[in-house]
């Protein structure tokens, strides 16, 4: 099981390869949509490659609720548990 | 006591030789108001950069009164019939797709053949943005059969009919269009098995918002087609592209023996995604009709063939996979020789 600090070194890779965004900038407190200017279908991308990453699953239902990069690594972190 | 049988099954003949099929030609139309996105944007509050970003498209066609679901396909076949080298009384099926034919019965393709002086079997498919690939597949199959020697297969829409004009999610999507092909019988193989399928769980993930009945019982004036744009991509990109690789396998090519790749035009990021899934060698020209076109659903496909093929991008003869996937959802694929 991955490290809170892991998830969010992994998910800033992610978001990197998806939009470009330096990984640095991906911090526990960006919105994904308002700082982050990530739109809802590089999302989805973003979704998908964490769940292969981590082996976790991401309801498409549940992706609305992910406002922050915090509120992934939490997901993420939960569902490994 | 139960019924006995007279014990003749073994003598029914399916009266059908197997032989080979092909697209012997194929055609467009496309309406003539050309709608960019500066006309639509203040009804989503958007921006032609928002749109684009998001979809690709730069403009799409919108159908006039005169540009009707039967008008539009028999300007979109005639080209076809003639790249085929038949006429009317050629043809021996009509397959039509559509999702936009007003008329709950009779079905659009008996008009189409009428059109046509043709009084051929005729009937339509509902298989929304898979419908031209679900009918170049039981074309292809009635062909190889022996049913028919030319099947007229046509994808047409005026989903501009069914748009709701203030939905950020599918206002700037959607637009109108025919495209039509000829399936003919052939000497050698030039349609390669279809791969298809359906998931009714997600049944309402892209559909007309309200039944008819509803519509009526429920004074709700006209029902719209709505799309939880999210769960289409990811069942679009990451559960199609295994389907598009099986279509492959079952052509027994690979992906770098393609001339072109003709994905449905649903959304360019949907494309590009795709592409990316499938590893799909740089050179192979990939269609993007989306972009001055809009998503036109079963008519997507054929348009941008027949694009492709006027712009002299994809060679004549060369292979194309090609994938239809939208409501219902239902999916198919094939590979098919370039007429």
């Amino acid at each position: 099981m991955a490290s809170e600090q892991e998830i969010l070194e992994g998910l800033a890779d992610i978001v990197n390869e998806e939009t470009g965004i330096d990984q640095g900038d991906v911090q526990a407190d960006k919105s994904f949509t308002d700082d982050l200017d990530i739109d809802s279908l590089s999302m989805m991308t973003i979704v998908v490659n964490a769940e292969e990453k981590f082996g976790v699953r991401i309801p498409d239902d549940e992706v609305k609720n992910l406002k922050t990069v915090g509120d992934a690594v939490a997901f993420i972190q939960k569902s490994q548990a | 006591m139960s019924a006995t049988s007279k014990g003749f099954a073994s003598a029914l003949s399916s009266g059908i030789p197997t032989r080979h099929a092909r697209i012997s030609g194929v055609g467009g139309y496309r309406p003539k108001r050309i709608v960019p996105n500066a006309e639509i944007v203040d009804r989503i509050n958007s921006s032609d950069e928002w749109i684009r970003e998001r979809s690709g498209i730069i403009e799409r066609r919108w159908a006039g009164p005169d540009e009707g679901i039967i008008e539009m396909s028999a300007w979109a076949a005639e080209p076809a019939l003639a790249m085929a080298g038949i006429e009317g009384s050629d043809i021996d099926a009509v397959v039509m797709a559509t999702v936009s034919w007003p008329y709950q019965t009779p079905a659009a393709a008996p008009l189409l053949a009428e059109h046509f002086g043709s009084k051929a079997a005729a009937f339509d498919i509902s298989a929304a943005c898979a419908g031209y690939c679900h009918g170049i597949g039981l074309a292809s199959d009635m062909v190889r059969t022996g049913r028919a020697d030319n099947v007229l297969v046509v994808g047409v829409e005026r989903l501009t009919d069914f748009t709701d004009k203030d939905d950020r999610g599918t206002a700037f999507i959607f637009g109108d269009g025919a495209g039509a092909a000829v399936v003919s019988a052939s000497d050698t193989p030039g349609i390669g098995p279809t791969i298809w399928g359906s998931d009714g769980a997600q049944w309402d993930v892209i559909s007309q918002r309200e039944s008819w009945i509803d519509v009526h019982e429920k004074d709700l004036g006209w029902p719209t087609i709505g799309m939880a744009g999210q769960t289409v991509f990811r069942w679009a990109v990451w559960g199609m592209a295994p389907v598009a690789k099986r279509a492959l396998e079952a052509a027994g090519i690979s992906a770098d023996q393609l001339d072109a790749f003709i994905p449905h035009q649903a959304n360019v990021r949907i494309i590009d995604a795709m592409i990316k899934q499938l590893k799909l060698p740089e050179d192979i020209p990939v269609a993007r009709d989306i972009a001055y076109t809009g998503n036109t659903s079963a008519a997507s496909i054929p348009l941008a063939m027949e694009r492709m093929i006027r712009h002299e991008e994809i060679p004549r003869g060369g292979l194309a996979l090609q994938i239809g996937f939208g409501a219902g959802l239902a999916y198919a694929a094939q590979v098919v020789v370039i007429p």
